[in-house]
């Protein structure tokens, strides 16, 4: 048999099985990203172009730092950066800051977000906190003005997009654009805003997080691919709105014991769909998931009514991703077949 | 066809839905008798347990049905000649499964293929007492033919403190690609049932419950016009999902009982077999035949006449392959199906054996590049025994075997499917066979120097 010729191709040995599914990590990331569009665009509309800017940095220097830190880890650099997960982080960030911010706040955060909170605990699938959200807390302590002011939205808002759009665009930067209170604010007399324009995004706010429909666009389609579970959001959500209704908030501002103004107004649809759902920083299993949401839900309304801050999402996602090794140890799947009592 | 509503149909929670199938390859092909090889190569472990010892030596001269490779204490399975003619030699040879080499009996082809004298005789099985039955079973050679190849004495011998209520009989085939289970059910229906009944009638048990699934309704219609005025013989259609005929999920599904990954059925008083091992039973004890041959489905995209085989124990699988009209361009060569097939390194030596009942050539077979784990929770969701795969394959990559121990990596069945669903791709069946290994060293080396 060895003297025989052999024109065969060789043949592959590996474990099975030998087939696999079509899903994989770079089409889940982009599918995020995918599903983040909608509300960069509603940004685009109410904030202006300069926010298209800071995104662009954001996401930028997310990448260029992802992909020198894979070239020092010896890792493949074009498939570490082509998963994808370094965009979303950097779109993220972005989402999570003041439109009018200066430009080296999302390079400093996106770079944060990437070197130490990601890459120091290992990069993709180790970090423990969600690296856009561990960035924005980095960012709140470096730069507590810059990430606190400069709310700044256009006069025409969303109902006037396109005139919105070229007028900033012929009359320079920002020109047409105020700064008012956001939602949140607890300050008296701090604007009340309508539900509706809660809804459409057309409020004061960070620059991804105030459209309510572009992120529930955005959401859908995701939950519909199955990349994210739909409970996390759902039960996150609906604790804010139930702890709103019972507890007795500080402020005094009239919506503070508004449950539907509560969800709607601030960052609780983005940290909601596209934070807590992250999920290298969520547990494994459902029960898990379920607890790691209602406590972020517990948490954020706990902010809101009893601290200094306005918003109560970033830290409380981030303590849930603390909490969930934790979590994760006390929700492990049970082994089949010890569910049942032995007679 | 039948009409059934798809939520009333029985199965199991977790599991996956393969997205290729690749029944319709050979779903439609009549087995027909692979020509009969030049030389066949008995390998002597082709069950779970013992291996046998040759009992022929180098130029003996052989005939079909001639025991060949005696078991080795209980737990261990008889080999028979498949072909009648001369011992060549008895020699290490690579054995497609385990990957090393074993005592094999390599038989070249006489022209003569009679059975030997005591084979293939007929004999009246209404007469028959259960140690009759155990004992022609046990003297068969037979096998799980299913893949898992326990000895099927074994199973017809259950503990005296244990009652077996229900036997079940898994004519799911929920392997993707494989149709062996299917020809034959269609083709041999009414000596399946006979088997079944005996294997009723050797362990004393009233009640049987034949799981099918759904995309095998022809074969549900069949059965259920056999059985029909039997209300102890009940047959159910099951969804089409993977791994549906893995002893756990089939008894989850037909009878509603769970028991943990490492017991065996007996723990909630049922025994699972095959259709094919039922077949062969029933040929076993009917016709006094030792298990000599298989059906085996060649196919793939590797194939060019993808088709079932009635194949002789020990054909070498080039002959097979060339019979298909194989492609030289093959890269992929799997013994089974694709979620649990063991891939082959060597073309020119891989024999079949008991177990065998796919052979699967692809030629675009992919390699998969893996990340790292994402901690989406997938293979939690879709893992039939309730493990934690992902972490189970850090721990292995890790060498934290104690950690995977006390994550009862031990108990995890191989059946593929978190791997299957992985977004990362890591070979996460690789990782826990792994972790197995090492863990069975550690025992070994910690009971010797306890010893
Ligand atoms: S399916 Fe893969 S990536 Fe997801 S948790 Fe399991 S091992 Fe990790
Ligand atoms: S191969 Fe093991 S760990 Fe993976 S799904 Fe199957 S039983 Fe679970």
């Amino acid at each position: 048999m060895s003297n025989q010729v052999r024109n065969y191709s060789p043949l592959i040995i590996s474990a099975s099985p030998h087939i696999r599914d079509v899903e994989s990590i770079p089409r889940i990331m982009w599918s995020v990203v995918l599903a983040l569009i909608p509300a960069g665009i509603a940004g685009l509309f109410v904030f202006g172009y300069y926010c298209l800017y800071i995104i662009f940095l954001s996401v930028a220097t997310a990448v260029i730092t992802e992909a020198i830190i894979a070239w020092q880890r010896k890792m493949p650099v074009f498939s570490t950066i082509g998963d994808g997960s370094a965009v979303v982080t950097g779109i993220l960030l972005a989402y999570i800051l003041p439109p009018g911010v200066s430009w080296y706040v999302p390079v400093v955060g996106s770079f944060f977000a990437i070197a130490i909170v990601k890459h120091t605990f290992g990069g993709l699938g180790n970090n423990i906190w969600n690296p856009a959200l561990a960035a924005r807390a980095f960012l709140q302590v470096a730069y507590p003005v810059a990430v606190n002011s400069d709310w700044r939205i256009l006069h025409h808002g969303i109902g006037n997009l396109v005139h919105n759009i070229v007028k900033i665009d012929s009359e320079g930067n920002m020109i047409d654009a105020v700064t008012r209170a956001t939602p949140l604010a607890k300050e008296a007399g701090a604007e009340t805003y309508h539900l509706a324009q809660l809804l459409m995004g057309n409020v004061p706010g960070c620059i991804g997080e105030t459209s309510v429909i572009a992120l529930l666009l955005g959401g859908m389609y995701l939950i519909y691919k199955r990349y994210i579970k739909w409970y996390i959001p759902v039960y996150y959500i609906a604790t804010v709105f139930i702890m709103v209704l019972i507890l007795p908030p500080q402020m005094k501002t009239p919506w503070a014991n508004n449950p539907f103004y509560h969800i709607f107004a601030g960052g609780l649809f983005l940290g909601a769909f596209f934070m807590a759902t992250d999920m290298v920083t969520s547990p494994l299993t459902k029960p898990g998931l379920v607890i790691f949401a209602v406590g972020a839900g517990i948490l954020t309304v706990l902010i809101r009514f009893y601290s200094g801050y306005p918003e109560g999402v970033c830290y409380s996602i981030l303590l849930m991703n603390t909490a969930t090794p934790l979590i994760d140890r006390f929700t492990k799947p049970r082994l089949y077949g010890t569910r049942i009592k032995r007679v | 066809m039948i009409p059934y509503v798809k939520s009333k149909l029985k199965t199991f929670v977790g599991g996956i839905h393969p997205r290729e199938d690749g029944k319709h390859l050979t779903r439609d092909t009549k087995e027909i008798a692979a020509p009969l090889p030049k030389t066949v190569y008995l390998l002597m472990n082709q069950h779970i347990g013992a291996p046998c010892k040759p009992i022929v030596k180098k130029g003996d001269f052989v005939k079909k049905g001639q025991l060949v490779g005696e078991s080795q204490g209980f737990v261990s399975a008889n080999i028979h000649a498949s072909i009648s003619g001369k011992v060549l030699d008895v020699a290490p040879w690579p054995h497609p499964v385990t990957g090393t080499k074993s005592p094999a009996v390599i038989i070249e082809r006489a022209d003569d293929d009679s059975w030997i004298e005591g084979a293939d005789v007929p004999f009246d099985p209404d007469q028959i007492t259960p140690d009759q039955i155990r004992q022609l079973v046990q003297s068969a050679g037979i096998v799980g033919l299913g893949g898992a190849t326990f000895p099927t004495h074994v199973k017809l011998t259950p503990p005296r403190d244990k009652t077996i209520d229900t036997v079940v009989m898994n004519g799911a085939e929920c392997e993707p690609y494989l149709t062996c289970d299917y020809r034959l059910m269609l083709d041999k229906p009414h000596e399946i049932i006979q088997g079944l009944k005996l294997v009723m009638k050797c362990i004393g048990c009233k009640n049987a419950h034949i799981g099918i699934e759904a995309n095998k309704e022809d074969v549900y219609a069949l059965f259920k016009s056999i059985v029909s005025d039997e209300p102890n013989i009940k047959v159910d259609l099951l969804e089409v999902k993977y791994p549906q005929g893995a002893e756990h999920q089939l008894i989850k599904a037909l009878l509603h009982r769970e028991f943990k990954p490492k017991q065996l059925p007996l723990e909630v008083g049922a025994i699972v077999i095959n259709v094919a091992t039922a077949f062969s039973i029933y040929e076993a004890v009917r016709f006094k035949r030792p298990l000599i041959q298989r059906i085996i489905t060649v196919t793939g995209d590797g194939v060019e006449k993808p088709q079932n085989f009635l194949v002789r124990l020990g054909t070498p699988v080039k002959s097979l392959l060339e019979e298909a009209m194989a492609s030289p361009h093959i890269n992929k060569i799997i013994f089974g199906g694709p979620m649990m097939g063991i891939a082959q390194s060597n073309r020119d030596t891989a024999v079949t054996v008991k177990g065998t009942g796919g052979i699967l050539a692809l030629r675009s077979a992919q390699q998969f590049r893996s990340r790292a784990c994402i901690r989406c929770g997938r293979c939690i969701e879709h893992c039939p025994y309730g493990l934690n795969p992902g972490e189970l394959s850090i721990q292995s990559e890790a060498q934290e075997f104690n950690l995977a121990q006390e994550n009862n990596v031990m108990e995890c069945k191989e059946c593929g499917c978190c791997t299957y669903i992985c977004p990362a791709k890591r070979p996460i069946v690789h990782l826990i066979k792994f972790a197995k290994v090492e863990i069975a060293k550690q025992t070994a080396k910690k009971a010797a120097s306890a010893g």
